[in-house]
């Protein structure tokens, strides 16, 4: 068989980055020269292996946070199974506002500006307003955390996020009693996101989540601006974005612009478009099947290509002990 | 007979370029790029594909109806045994690369997009199995009113397609769309087109 399907790369076999700069600026060069009409762009877009853009607007944010990035501190919570290479990450996404197939971000996502990049904070707290992000970031420790990432459409991946505690962020704004929920809002931008322009889609931008003030208040969840030690990636959700690893991946919501805290449970993207199939909590449970599909099992990718690594579903996504017992005394049959 | 040169090189011409998506798909296979999950990646192409094919079999008829491409005829029948390959290779990649093959019967019982995706590949393999010329001879009239269930696979592949689509429709919709004027554009020509011709040179 001439088919490898092992793909462990030792890190001294990867292109130098310096290397594949200068290659890609090279290819961009060429492209331009070309005048490379969108059909011939998707055709590139099929073979080029995926990487994180190099743009000016990801260049000046990752010049402001530098100093946090050099000093990393491995966070609580990190599970040790193998971790889903890379490039595998930045190349299999869901992020709508770039369009429905997996590849469409990796493709269209450098085409978002992330710098300048401020959150709207309002509803129940005592610190509303515009918050630049850097000066949310400065003043914070930044963790590594190992999580498991369980998509609604029964796939998987484990991510070495870097991140900070929600809760350390939201505190500087002061919630006040009345903050029962916390709102969540991506960036519309239409002219960046080709996904937006879609004429068929039914989704009504901004994609929208929430949490309940304990869950986004839980230690796990995290607020996360980087994986495998860099800048977030485009297409991962930069400059800032929610990581949830015990719920369905669409709550983790990318590029956050707005946090809005409320007394009473938020309208959430998918929930709305098919409350039957997605749930306000989406708390990973095996036997709460999708009316599509079976959620008792998942792919863990990258899969091979005779077959995928497929593994049994754990309750809460293996985070039970940490989690469960924010939902004693709910239903999660009804709540799913 | 120059006519039959013609036909030949038309018919491998047809057999060669029906091979395309196959071919781009084992070149992606051979080069490692079908992502990390190559069995959903093989599952949505080669589905895509036995749609397309199913597509263009439905298009032969009114194409030679409106624009007189008689010689087109000839290969619908390879073109939806086309279709009908790609979507065994579609219904094999999606039970063993993606879906849990353990719970097969499951499955196709429990869920409504893969029961129809499913009733559509079944209709494929009957009209595939009933294709050969003695078959044609042996079910005689009864042979075209199976292979009017044709229709019925075109449908329920867009219907299995719009179902499988998550938040936007545009892919779904446009195929639908080409479907229906597919759909339309045979009682239009008996309607509007066939009379102006004279009778005996339409074909079914």
């Amino acid at each position: 068989m001439l088919i490898k399907t092992s793909s462990v790369i030792p890190s001294s076999e990867i292109t130098d980055e310096k290397v594949y700069l200068s290659r890609r600026s090279f290819m961009r060069g060429v492209a331009v020269a070309a005048v490379s009409s969108s059909a011939a762009g998707s055709l590139i877009g099929c073979t080029s292996s995926a990487s994180a853009a190099v743009t000016p607007s990801r260049q000046a944010w990752e010049q402001l946070v530098a100093p946090q990035f050099q000093n990393i501190k491995a966070g609580p919570f990190s599970t040790t199974e193998e971790q889903t290479p890379y490039e595998d990450i930045l190349r299999y996404n869901n992020f709508y506002e770039f369009g429905t197939d997996k590849t469409d971000p990796s493709r269209y996502a450098e085409q978002l500006d992330i710098q300048p990049w401020s959150i709207k904070v309002d509803g129940e707290c005592g610190k509303p307003g515009s918050y630049q992000l850097e000066d949310l970031v400065k003043e914070s420790q930044l963790e590594e955390r190992v999580y498991r990432l369980r998509c609604v459409e029964a796939w998987s991946m484990v991510i070495p996020w870097v991140g900070i505690p929600m809760a350390t962020i939201l505190k500087k704004f002061e919630p006040n009693s009345n903050a029962k929920y916390v709102a969540f809002e991506t960036v519309v931008r239409p002219e960046q996101m080709p996904g937006q322009r879609s004429l068929f889609s039914s989704i009504e931008w901004p994609y929208r989540e929430g949490l309940r003030i304990d869950e986004a208040m839980h230690p796990l969840t995290l607020a996360a601006v980087g994986l495998y030690g860099k800048i977030l990636p485009n297409q991962n959700g930069a400059p800032i974005r929610l990581v949830t690893p015990w719920k369905y991946g669409f709550k983790s919501i990318k590029s956050i612009v707005g946090i809005k805290f409320m007394r009473d449970e938020p309208y959430t993207t998918w929930n709305a478009l098919a409350p039957n199939e997605y749930g306000f909590y989406a708390n990973v449970n095996p036997s709460v099947d999708h009316p599509r599909w079976s959620q008792k099992s998942e792919r863990r990718l990258p899969g091979g290509l005779f077959g995928p690594k497929r593994i049994d579903t754990l309750m809460f996504n293996g985070y039970a002990d940490e989690v469960a017992s924010l939902y004693t005394g709910l239903d999660l049959r009804k709540n799913y | 007979m120059a006519a039959d040169k013609w036909g030949i090189a038309r018919w491998w011409g047809i057999f060669i370029l029906s091979l395309g998506p196959l071919a781009y798909l084992i070149y992606r296979i051979v080069s490692r790029d079908l992502g990390p999950d190559p069995g959903e990646a093989i599952t949505r192409f080669s589905g895509l594909w036995a749609l397309n094919f199913l597509l263009i079999t439905l298009a032969v008829t009114p194409v030679n109806q409106w624009l007189k491409l008689r010689w087109l005829v000839r290969f619908r029948r390879m073109l939806g045994l086309y279709s009908w390959f790609y979507a065994a290779l579609h219904f094999s990649a999606g039970f063993l690369l993606v879906l849990d093959i353990q719970n097969f019967v499951q499955e196709i019982t429990k869920r409504p997009y893969i029961t129809v995706g499913f009733v559509a590949f079944v209709i494929l393999v009957m009209l595939a199995v009933t294709s050969p010329k003695f078959m044609v001879r042996k079910l005689g009239r009864n042979w075209k009113k199976l292979h009017k269930l044709v229709y019925l696979s075109g449908v329920l592949a867009v219907v299995h397609f719009i179902w499988l689509a998550r938040a936007d429709y545009t892919e779904p919709f446009t195929y639908a769309f080409i479907l229906a004027l597919l759909l339309v554009m045979r009682p239009a020509y008996r309607r509007f087109g066939s009379a102006s011709r004279a009778r005996g040179t339409a074909l079914n």
